[in-house]
């Protein structure tokens, strides 16, 4: 049968970056209002779902040439490295550092390396949970 | 006053949200349960707005953005498992 999505392609094609936007948005927003890591990675994998959903697994594929499993390493590796970097100063596991910045166009940013934690945090998510929808959507 | 018509609109949501449910329960096809279930999404999207409004909080805001976007993937999930048997395609057939 000859079947023609051209409606739900085009919207998925214009939601996607909608919903990843969003994602970026709620991940960068954690520290002072609600969101973070984990909603920001759930919504950045539910916008590939979208993308999933109106075309197929193989199109994602060449869209976005992302391992999921080597993404999940990276983000436990940068969670790992934020973790035990302060020990190589002597300061005890996990201690975190913030201090000001005036950034080009921002102006006063406190900028926290908690940040790069959630970094971890957002990468892990995202390969996790595309892991789990490339395994399951494959099996035939 | 204010407070009381806020209650009101929350009571009507509820009740279009029960009526809604009948039609998940009841609904003679899965298309019928499909947009019963996308009305019941977007009615308690607008239920959460108006307790947001009634807790004087901006924190909701996030949540009812969240809501609206699962609720789209969803019906579309939904809507390809009821038309082509499957969610996720290996290889499109163009």
């Amino acid at each position: 049968m000859k079947t023609n999505d051209v409606i739900i392609q085009f919207t998925a094609k214009i939601v996607f970056f909608i919903i990843f936007f969003f994602a970026i948005h709620i991940f960068l927003a954690g520290h002072y209002t609600p969101g973070g890591g984990f909603v920001g990675g759930l919504l950045a994998s539910s916008a590939i779902v979208l993308l999933v959903l109106a075309f197929d697994i193989n199109t994602v594929r060449t869209i976005i040439p992302v391992t999921y499993t080597t993404l999940t390493a990276c983000g436990l590796i940068i969670a790992l490295a934020t973790a035990s970097f302060p020990m190589l100063l002597g300061d005890p596991f996990f201690t975190h550092y913030f201090d000001y910045f005036t950034l080009p166009l921002i102006g006063k940013t406190s900028l926290h390396t908690a940040m790069l934690f959630d970094t971890g945090v957002f990468l892990v998510v995202v390969g996790v949970t595309m892991t789990i929808i490339q395994t399951i959507g494959e099996d035939e | 006053m204010i407070d009381q018509i806020l209650m009101l609109a929350l009571a009507l949501f509820s009740l279009s949200i029960a009526i809604t449910l009948y039609r998940v329960i009841k609904g003679p096809s899965m298309p019928d349960r499909a947009i019963a279930l996308d009305t019941i999404g977007v009615n308690l999207l607008s239920a959460i707005a108006i307790v947001s409004i009634v807790l004087k909080t901006k924190a909701y805001l996030e949540a009812i953005l969240i809501l609206g976007i699962l609720a789209f993937i969803g019906t579309i999930a939904f809507t390809k498992y009821i038309e082509r048997g499957v969610v996720v395609e290996r290889k499109s057939n163009h």
